[in-house]
């Protein structure tokens, strides 16, 4: 029988550390809504969301107060659109991102992921025309987020899509300006994007999923960091032990919620993504737990390799909680969401570069970071390249969200609100890559022998 | 269906008297009973069966929130099954 120290233990985690259910997500195929004609297919995707969805955000709520464990989100994702909509003239997309969003509204989520494009490769007359659409399409919207994954391990990198993406992301920077060029914050790059991420904003359902599924993902670094001040001072092993009993225990909380919403919702169950994820309040913060272990900031020397630990024993912790462990499980690392990464930059411990070095060994990548309104497309592209290219050699996921906030310059900060927290404006390399951006094509698949 | 009741706050005359009674009330059944005062700290678990109550959970829970506003203490009901899942493998 259940102990009163079991419950207690439990219960603090949920009401003192911050354990969360981050999202439970459904993912919708839109394959079926397919057609010539636009006002066809956004009527059918708009029925489609709104019957299916209907009873999302009740069961959630429902689900919250039985087991009394917070579902901070509820949200959709769908097929990526640029496939919904490839049969329809180039004007469509917008209506699409419109309909999306109306039935977004509709059901009461507060994001729907999908408006995507994957031309790791190439892209097809759809994808351009969805990547042209984008800018437009997320300063038109609220809840409507967009990713584009432009290369993979198997495919090599798609220069000719990196190069556009520096330039719709300044773009949509620019028709955002008034609103802390908002629009970027819900827009991702992919290297090796997975097809069943239910973190937005990269989130899409994948065209090999089936036609609705229940994901759901849940976070605790509050947790994490509190388990770790029970083993202070202890040694390496004592403190992996630590992380991954931790990670057990949250990702069996998730995994029972998701099976409880499947079963109400009557919707198959797809993956558990146990992702340390944090926000803007204190004590759930990804930061603190390198603090935790050791760091002064994040960002000293150590840190790539504090993550490194703390990532792969979320990992071992996770996959033996569930046997559907999936999407992008790991630690995360914005900045603006994270109050201690923040007070790391303005201590000055933590810069892009260091960033980007810690990413190869994180679950996803560059994840919103402020830079000055003033970067040049193809520095932003540049950025891009290298994050993609260690996605492409080490076989992760790799993404890049990052906010040139139009008007403001190294030493400003740029509120987004909410979960997206508040972040200074980071200093970005000076020296050009012009030249290198221009060259266009595509970098060739990586071998996948001789690894060192 | 089972639920762990947790009650916790600052002891006071007749906790435990409200707290049954509203179960009795609601046809639930209390399994077991742990209780501990810790500094003038009240802190008590129940396992309780609802099998019987007319009511759905999640009104349940609402009444003994509500109830444990009126006493001073916090009251929490939730399906046994988290702890079980967090716990037990």
């Amino acid at each position: 029988m259940i102990s009163q120290y079991e419950v207690s233990e439990t219960n603090k985690m949920i009401t003192e550390e911050n354990l969360d259910v981050r999202t439970i997500t459904m993912g919708i195929s839109l394959l079926d809504c397919l057609d010539s004609d636009t006002e066809k297919v956004c009527d059918k995707i708009y029925d489609k969301i709104t019957k299916n969805a209907k009873d999302l955000v009740e069961t959630g709520e429902q689900i919250s107060k039985e087991f009394g464990i917070p579902i901070v989100n509820k949200r959709i994702s769908v097929t990526p659109i640029s496939i919904v909509g490839g049969g329809c003239d180039s004007g469509s997309y917008i209506k699409i991102a419109k309909t999306l969003d109306k039935a977004a509204k509709e059901v009461g989520v507060n994001f729907i992921g999908g408006y995507s494009a994957l031309v790791q490769k190439g892209s097809t007359k759809g994808d351009i025309n969805l990547v042209r659409s984008i800018p437009e399409a997320l300063s038109v919207t609220e809840r409507v987020c967009s990713s584009v994954n432009v290369g993979s391990s198997r495919n090599g990198i798609n220069m000719n899509a990196i190069r556009k993406m520096g330039q719709i992301i300044k773009e949509m920077a620019y028709l955002t300006k008034d609103d802390s060029s908002m629009a970027c914050a819900k827009f991702v790059v992919f290297c090796n994007a997975v097809e069943d991420n239910h973190f937005m904003a990269g989130a899409f359902h994948g065209v090999g999923e089936r036609e609705l599924v229940i994901n759901v993902g849940i976070s605790g670094p509050g947790v994490v960091k509190r388990a770790l001040e029970s083993v202070r001072g202890a040694d390496f092993e004592t403190m992996c032990e630590t992380v991954k009993k931790t990670a057990f225990k949250i990702t069996r909380v998730g995994q029972l919620v998701a099976r409880e919403a499947s079963k109400r919702l009557g919707v198959p169950f797809g993956i558990i993504d146990l992702s340390l994820a944090p926000t803007p309040a204190v004590g759930d913060s990804i930061a603190e737990i390198f603090q935790e272990m050791g760091l002064e900031h994040a960002g000293a020397p150590g840190t790539t390799a504090a993550l490194a630990i703390l990532n792969d024993n979320v990992k071992k912790g996770g996959v033996m909680a569930s046997s559907y462990v999936g999407g992008l499980s790991g630690a995360f690392i914005p900045v603006s969401e994270d109050h201690g990464m923040i007070d790391a930059v303005n201590a000055g411990a933590l810069s892009l570069e260091k960033l980007e070095a810690m990413t190869c060994v994180c679950s996803v990548g560059l994840d919103m970071i402020a830079i000055p309104g003033d970067t040049s497309e193809e520095t932003i592209s540049g950025i891009i390249a290298d994050e993609m290219a260690i996605g492409m050699i080490n076989n992760k996921t790799t993404a890049v969200r990052v906010i040139p906030v139009i008007g403001k310059n190294v030493g400003d900060t740029v509120e987004f609100g909410g979960l997206l927290g508040y972040a200074p404006i980071m200093p970005v390399s000076k020296f050009k890559c012009d030249a290198f951006i221009k060259r266009g094509g595509r970098i060739p698949a990586p071998i996948h022998s001789f690894k060192n | 269906m089972k639920g762990i009741i947790t009650v916790l706050g600052k002891d006071s005359i007749g906790i435990i008297a409200k707290v049954c009674t509203y179960l009795a009330k609601e046809r639930i059944n209390i399994l077991d009973i742990s209780q501990t005062i810790v500094s003038g700290f009240f802190n008590m678990m129940m396992i309780v069966d609802i099998s019987d109550s007319t009511h759905k959970f999640d009104e349940i829970c609402d009444g003994l929130e509500a109830l444990g506003k009126e006493i001073g203490v916090d009251i929490k009901l939730q399906r046994e099954d988290i702890f079980d899942s967090m716990h037990r493998i």
